[in-house]
């Protein structure tokens, strides 16, 4: 009873959530319904046992992409009236190409339903906690993938630094050479010398 | 009694919001790159719901490769759009025609 309540909650207001983020006039308002169309997609994710995707969810996407686009709506100095000019000119299309993509999925997903996919197979019971058990998956038969995985974000990152970064001329930048070069002698000392016995220069 | 079917109606309408969401806003891409997410979240508890009803664990392995690239998409497609905004002073997606594509 309660997972049925819990279920019903989460996917109303991931749907709900998901209508704001396109609707909402302010940018920064689409980051936060976002948000919480994330938190309410790791609820029905914990619904489902999937806890580590779950969690994984809060983290990269609340914690990590959702406060980069926050980051740059308000970093940006953009007139977002002036972009939403052709927004109800778009509306009847755009909910043409939506009903007949929803069409789509439901008439693929009757079909699944009437062929022989499902077999009817029923969730193993598993005596392993869900981290443990995708765990050992990732670390013994997609081992591969996952250093893949881990490259694309390498590449991710070095490419987001090298895209965003620009050599400015009026700053006064570090010259490690000259600092590794240094030698005691010509360095400045701190003394503090006994009253009376002078200093050695 | 929720069902397989019940998870796949919620991903298939957060599916094709994220359709509309890209139909709507044409012109500010940052709301798009948010339709994008949406779609790939979409198709995240599509993995996790059957990788659940099957019993098969692989399906969690592969939302997490999904995960991966929705990260790394969102910092490059931000990354550009920084540096796009720099040049032109605008983010209006009519507006790129600099390659002449």
């Amino acid at each position: 009873m309660i997972a049925i309540f819990a279920f019903y909650l989460f996917a109303t207001l991931t749907i709900a959530s998901s209508v704001m983020v396109i609707f909402a006039r302010n940018p920064v308002h689409s980051v936060l319904w976002l948000i919480l169309a994330f938190f309410n997609a790791a609820g029905l994710m914990l619904l489902l046992g999937a806890e580590f995707i779950a969690m994984l969810l809060v983290i990269v996407y609340v914690g990590a992409v959702a406060v980069l686009f926050l980051f740059i709506v308000m970093m940006l100095d953009i007139d977002f009236a002036a972009l939403r000019s052709g927004f109800t000119k778009n509306l009847p299309f755009g909910l043409i190409v939506a009903l007949v993509l929803l069409a789509e999925i439901v008439v693929a997903v009757s079909a699944w339903k009437a062929g022989p996919v499902t077999g009817g197979a029923q969730p193993a019971a598993t005596t392993q906690p869900n981290i443990e058990a995708v765990g050992e998956l990732l670390y013994t038969r997609f081992l591969f993938p996952f250093e893949i995985a881990g490259l694309i974000l390498l590449v991710a990152m070095i490419g987001a630094i090298v895209l965003t970064h620009r050599s400015r001329g009026d700053v006064r930048g570090q010259k490690v050479s000259r600092q590794v070069d240094r030698r005691p002698d010509e360095a400045i000392k701190n003394l503090n010398p006994a009253v009376g016995e002078g200093m050695k220069l | 009694m929720i069902g397989l079917t019940h998870y796949l109606a919620v991903a298939a309408i957060l599916f094709t919001l994220g359709v509309l969401g890209i139909f709507l806003n044409r012109r500010n891409i940052i709301l798009m790159l948010m339709a994008i997410e949406l779609i790939l979240l979409a198709v995240n508890i599509n993995l996790v719901a059957f990788s659940a009803f099957l019993g098969d664990l692989v399906g969690q392995v592969f939302a997490m490769f999904v995960l991966t690239v929705a990260a790394a998409e969102a910092a490059i497609g931000l990354a550009i759009l920084v540096i796009f905004f720099r040049r032109r002073g605008s983010i209006a997606v009519d507006d790129v025609n600099r390659m002449r594509g």
